[in-house]
């Protein structure tokens, strides 16, 4: 046995250089940058902090992100569990293009989204003067932000999904129709159960996605202080304005909500795995 | 009449996977669909189920035409290959569904849901279980679950769809004969898929034999095995050897030159070709020759078949090897072993030819 690991592992120079290798990124792309933006974000004391991130624009930046994420995760979840569950379940024609052009926010620079809809609802256009004589406004307003995030955060949770059902297959389902339940019983009983963690992994990334969406976000949202900006949006703003005390604490919000994230997806990430392996 | 089904037809896009098969099974009959994989078995038992469609056709369960329901008006069991258990649920769980889901108004009250699901699995031994989960189950433990599963709803008709094929041998023995006599205290309509010939013959009260999307042969084991209706019945329902021959004026000539009696019906054939089948175990082996048409073989492979001995013989006159099955002691008294020489006389000869049926 020790013999055959032996032969089967790297000499050990190559351990060594492949491990310092690894930490040597860490350090150098994860851990100096949230060092460099808690030190600055700090730099100038606690007080000034803390008045950087109660500052009233800064605390409507943080309103907007998480009500855009809180709109636009439960959103891309049914529209993902739909996608999936057509996909994965039923055949059709153009199942295939189905499947490739919800990887399309994937492809697309989420710039070019934003532009998408600036072009579609701008309020120069049809579209948006029509709307606008309604009273709605899309873009440079918060249905815009949302609109864009949904259409950048749409893969996520059909991708992790659609593998997860394909493996499952759908023999259970037939199983609970031949039993006499109807299709609605048929997805809370049987399908929901057995995606329930890929559901909120997929959610998981949907949210992490939502909250820090940069490029598509600040085509559409005009940058208006206190009504129109993200947190992402909140720090650049400030950065130009090379008020860099308060642009990294803003910053250092954005970091903690990530954290929060990471951590909720590593807990999902174990009970995912032993549930999988129980279920084997 | 159970189940009876008219002309049904199904097409996947070029391929024609049931062709205007009709048939009818008997009330309380248990009954094989035994074919080759991709025959077509396993698509029939879905259309029946409503879980596939037909093209067109009809399908009539207990003097109903359901053709057209959704399968969970049509009220029948399936048990599927791979169980199909619901992995989120407990054994009761998984039993109760069934009744769980029914329309309010139908639904028993929880005791009798209760009571109904503890009877039904001391009926399939598995009342040990009921907390278990599917995935804390050996397989053979997983399809009794998913009869008795099945049989919760009360199902007018049980399809099963190759439900031991996925179980180790020994298992699907013994699972094999308790369905046996489950389905005689039971006597639910029930039809199963296989391609298992051992399995057909020993299980069923009827077989019908399915090659291409056709039925070549229906009837009860002993006929389909005896009487066997055309060569791919013959050929599927057992090991064979199979000699290209023709058949002139009364004989059938296999090989360069022996001669076997022409059956009857072939009689009085001038000239056609034919195939000849011989099961291994009605070839006879011996050291002394006793009549003139027994053929000269040259032991070439000795193999040991559990009880028996298969031996591949080399026979002159003859291209390809020829498979024996003789007893033990046989092979014992003979004193038989590679390289040895013997006489070999085939016994029951069947001769198809292309289109003639026996």
């Amino acid at each position: 046995m020790i013999d055959n690991r032996r032969k089967n592992s790297d000499p050990a120079a190559v351990q060594v250089l492949l491990t310092i290798l690894v930490l040597l990124f860490y350090f150098s792309f994860i851990f100096l940058p949230l060092a460099l933006v808690f030190s600055q974000a700090f730099q100038k004391g606690w007080e000034i902090y803390l008045e950087a991130v109660r500052d009233p624009f800064t605390i409507e930046a943080v309103k907007l992100t998480l009500l855009t994420a809180a709109i636009v995760v439960p959103l891309n979840a049914v529209f993902g569990v739909t996608a999936a569950w057509a996909i994965t379940k039923f055949n059709f024609r153009g199942k295939s293009t189905l499947k490739t052009l919800l990887d399309l926010p994937f492809a697309v620079s989420p710039v070019i989204a934003g532009l998408i809809f600036v072009l579609l609802a701008g309020s120069r256009t049809p579209l948006g003067s029509w709307l606008g004589e309604q009273g709605i406004k899309i873009i440079f307003s918060t249905p815009g932000i949302v609109i864009a995030t949904l259409f950048v955060t749409f893969p996520f949770v059909a991708r992790e999904l659609i593998p997860l059902m394909e493996s499952q297959g759908c023999e259970e389902e037939e199983a609970a129709i031949t039993l006499g339940a109807r299709g609605w019983h048929v997805f809370w009983k049987i399908t929901l159960p057995n995606i329930r963690w890929g559901l909120l992994y997929g959610m998981i990334l949907c949210t992490a996605r939502s909250i820090g969406e940069f490029g598509a976000v600040s085509v559409v949202s005009g940058h208006i202080r206190g009504q129109t900006n993200t947190i992402p949006l909140q720090v650049e703003i400030l950065y130009s304005e090379y008020n860099f005390t308060a642009s990294f604490a803003v910053a250092s919000l954005l970091v903690f909500l990530s954290l929060i994230i990471v951590l909720i997806k590593g807990l999902i990430e174990k009970k995912f795995r032993k549930n999988s392996i129980q279920l084997q | 009449m159970g189940i009876e089904l008219l002309n049904i037809t199904k097409k996947f896009a070029a391929y024609t996977a049931l062709d205007n098969i009709s048939l009818s099974v008997a009330s309380g009959d248990l009954v094989a669909l035994l074919g080759p994989s991709g025959c077509g078995k396993t698509t029939l038992l879905r259309i029946i189920a409503g879980l596939d469609l037909p093209d067109s056709g009809k399908i009539i369960l207990e003097n109903r035409d359901t053709t057209w329901l959704p399968p969970r008006e049509k009220n029948v069991g399936f048990v599927f290959q791979h169980y199909a258990l619901f992995r989120r649920m407990n054994v009761f769980e998984n039993v109760a569904f069934g009744l769980k889901v029914l329309a309010r108004d139908k639904r028993p009250a929880k005791s009798e849901i209760k009571d109904r699901v503890e009877h039904l699995l001391k009926l399939v031994q598995m009342d040990w279980a009921m907390k278990r989960y599917p995935s804390q189950l050996s397989g053979g433990q997983r399809q009794r679950v998913a009869l008795a599963r099945a049989l919760a709803v009360n199902p007018r008709v049980l399809l099963l769809d190759e439900p031991f094929s996925a179980l180790d041998a020994k298992v699907r023995q013994e699972l094999r004969r308790w369905l046996r006599k489950l389905h005689d205290e039971i006597h639910v309509t029930s039809i199963f898929v296989t391609h298992d010939q051992e399995e057909a013959l020993e299980l069923a009260d009827r077989i019908v034999v399915i090659n291409k999307g056709r039925i070549e042969q229906q009837g009860t084991p002993q006929e389909v095995y005896d009487h066997p209706a055309n060569a791919f019945v013959y050929n599927f329902l057992g090991n064979v050897n199979v000699f290209h021959g023709r058949i002139r004026n009364g004989w059938v000539i296999l090989g360069e030159q022996h001669h076997v009696e022409a059956p009857d019906e072939l009689k009085n054939l001038e000239e056609k070709d034919g195939k000849a089948f011989v099961r291994p175990y009605e070839i006879g082996i011996s050291r002394i020759q006793s009549n003139g048409s027994d053929l000269l073989g040259t032991i070439t492979d000795v193999r040991l078949l559990g009880g028996q001995i298969g031996l591949e013989l080399e026979c002159d006159g003859f291209n390809t090897p020829i498979e024996a099955e003789i007893s033990r002691e046989l092979f014992r008294n003979l004193e038989l072993g590679r390289g040895e020489k013997v006489f070999v006389t085939l016994n029951k000869v069947k001769v198809f030819t292309g289109d003639y049926e026996i």
